[in-house]
């Protein structure tokens, strides 16, 4: 009896877990009262979908969100792997000190300095921009951690057979740190862009008007009360947006897990 | 010779620089340069049209202290964290755990737990408002058919920051639970063995061997749980929006309503400061007593 207790409450906590998830497909798919009174038989309809899609430029924000954890990768590979590369493998002064200080913004989240994050992106005219969206992600400290410890591996003699073949720094770089590490950029990317394409203040505060918005932006002005949306369409809209993501969480769910593993434990 | 060599070292310090000038210039841009500007900010009165800002030393800071609503506000966040933390991180236990052990259907037991992690903390907010909502909401549905009357779970002060906790801790501990499952993973199964021909119960293993062995994770995950506790105000958009009566409202929400709603900017600016101050005592906690116990590893 006892034996089957724990397999119970495990399945039971994740049933639980998924519930919400559940509820909201079944009522994106259902006739707002057949949703809400779970009348099981009710017909499907896509009905809710129509009037999600017909409510808000979702394809501009798709656009958005797409070209924006783009955009953040891109700068993140950029400026982590030079960053990354010059604490792990050269030598100058001051150059442990000053990882201290990058490694410090792990706790200075940019969430928190939303205030004068929003004067300097004013003042670099990036305000309602994608770029402005990213700018303040790009320098990750993170990242910078995570490619030094990547490139930090690296055996020694693999780099000075580049430099004796005539590499100069950025060669050696390209040609023997970057092709080592793809593990680590495969893991950072999904981090990446799984985090960004969630994030939902800075852009909030950065972003008015619907060509720049991203999703979460868009979703949530879509959902707001004074737009008299029922819980069905809300639902609808929620799954739309979500979807992208769900389906590449479920098909590639052993290298996101791995990717989360890699980033999270050093 | 003594003169190639430093010509070499000179060459290879210069690389360094240029490489790492990029990532320099932007987190001074987006991070040094704006915490020293919050400070400055934070002791400089509200300027007008009329009244540009002028120097006030501590004044905001007295000023907010003075405010029952930064008390509140404060008072909720750290309720909202000794909630959230210890129950996020028991329950990512008990799942790693579960989803490591020999139990049917696990892959899919797994995916469940995880699957909140990759939603949008927005979409997750939607998805519980199925739940909350007064009239058709699911838990007073619930609720009826074991006769409770409905409670409005987002609009009366007693609940709305408790409803508030649930969503964060249904979207963080299937989070924490991957770093367990892995620590988990590491321990070898010989250790399991020798408890066993020892004679010692499941119970005994998981609290003498299991625990211990898994407690630098613990604390790992527990800073992480703390900076969220901080971070994690999203769903306050779409659930509460800080209310009723500010009875859900937390930190960094009320940062962004003076800043951007009240346009009060020194104010959020003395709370950022606050906020960062205690952000930079749990860094020192990090680094100089959580990583000499960890790296033994």
């Amino acid at each position: 009896m006892i034996r089957y207790i724990e397999p119970a409450a495990a399945i039971l906590l994740a049933l639980l877990w998924i519930s919400p998830l559940v509820f909201a497909f079944w009522a994106a798919f259902h006739d707002v009262s057949d949703a809400v009174n779970f009348r099981l038989t009710a017909p499907l309809t896509l009905e809710n979908f129509r009037t999600a899609w017909d409510g808000a430029p979702w394809l501009r924000y798709f656009l958005n969100t797409f070209m924006l954890v783009t955009l953040i990768l891109a700068g993140q590979f950029l400026l982590c792997t030079l960053a990354g590369f010059a604490f792990a493998q050269t030598e100058f002064r001051g150059r442990d000190a000053l990882f201290i200080l990058v490694l410090m913004q792990l706790f200075i989240l940019p969430e928190v300095l939303i205030v004068e994050n929003y004067r300097v992106a004013a003042s670099l005219g990036l305000l309602d921009s994608i770029l402005g969206i990213g700018a303040p992600y790009m320098a990750s400290a993170f990242g910078i951690f995570l490619m030094r410890q990547a490139f930090k591996s690296v055996p020694k003699d693999l780099d000075e057979a580049a430099r004796v073949e005539g590499c100069g720094t950025l060669g050696v770089l390209w040609r023997v740190y970057v092709p080592a590490a793809r593990p680590t950029y495969l893991a950072y990317a999904l981090v990446s862009v799984a985090t960004h394409w969630n994030n939902f203040l800075w852009p909030l505060i950065v972003t008015n008007s619907p060509s720049t918005r991203p999703l979460t932006v868009g979703l949530s002005l879509f959902g707001a009360p004074e737009n008299g949306v029922d819980i069905s369409v809300i639902s609808a809209a929620t799954v739309m947006v979500i979807a992208p993501l769900l389906i590449c969480f479920l098909i590639f769910q052993r290298q996101f897990v791995q990717a989360f593993l890699t980033a999270g434990v050093k | 010779m003594t003169d190639a060599f430093t010509l070499e070292r000179r060459r290879r310090a210069l690389h360094g620089w240029l490489l790492l000038s990029p990532a320099l210039i932007m987190l001074t841009a987006f991070a040094f340069y704006p915490s020293l500007a919050t400070m400055v900010t934070s002791l400089w009165s509200r300027g007008t049209r009329r009244n540009p800002a002028e120097f006030v030393g501590l004044e905001n800071y007295r000023y907010l202290f003075d405010d029952p609503t930064f008390w509140q506000v404060a008072g909720n966040n750290l309720s909202y964290a000794l909630v959230t933390i210890p129950t996020s991180m028991a329950l990512a236990l008990i799942m790693a755990l579960w989803a490591n052990s020999k139990l049917p259907a696990r892959g899919f037991v797994r995916t469940a737990y995880f699957t909140p992690t990759v939603l949008p903390m927005i979409a997750a907010a939607n998805l519980w408002l199925f739940f909350y909502t007064p009239s058709f909401g699911i838990l007073n549905q619930i609720g009826a058919l074991f006769g409770a009357g409905p409670v409005n779970w987002l609009g009366e002060p007693e609940t709305a920051l408790w409803a508030i906790c649930v969503v964060t801790i249904w979207k963080e501990a299937g989070f924490f639970m991957i770093f367990y499952l892995a620590a988990l993973q590491t321990i070898p199964p010989d250790l399991k063995e020798a408890a066993e021909i020892e004679g010692a119960s499941r119970w005994t293993y998981t609290r003498r061997i299991v625990l211990p062995l898994l407690m630098p994770t613990t604390l790992f995950i527990l800073v992480n749980a703390m900076i969220n506790s901080v971070k994690l105000i999203d769903h306050l958009f779409i659930l509460t929006k800080g209310g009723p009566s500010d009875s859900s409202k937390l930190i960094l929400y009320y940062i962004w309503e003076n800043a951007f709603a009240y346009f009060d900017r020194p104010s959020a600016a003395a709370m950022t400061v606050l906020v960062l101050a205690l952000m930079g005592a749990l860094a020192a906690f990090q680094f100089l007593v959580l990583d000499r116990r960890v790296h033994y590893r």
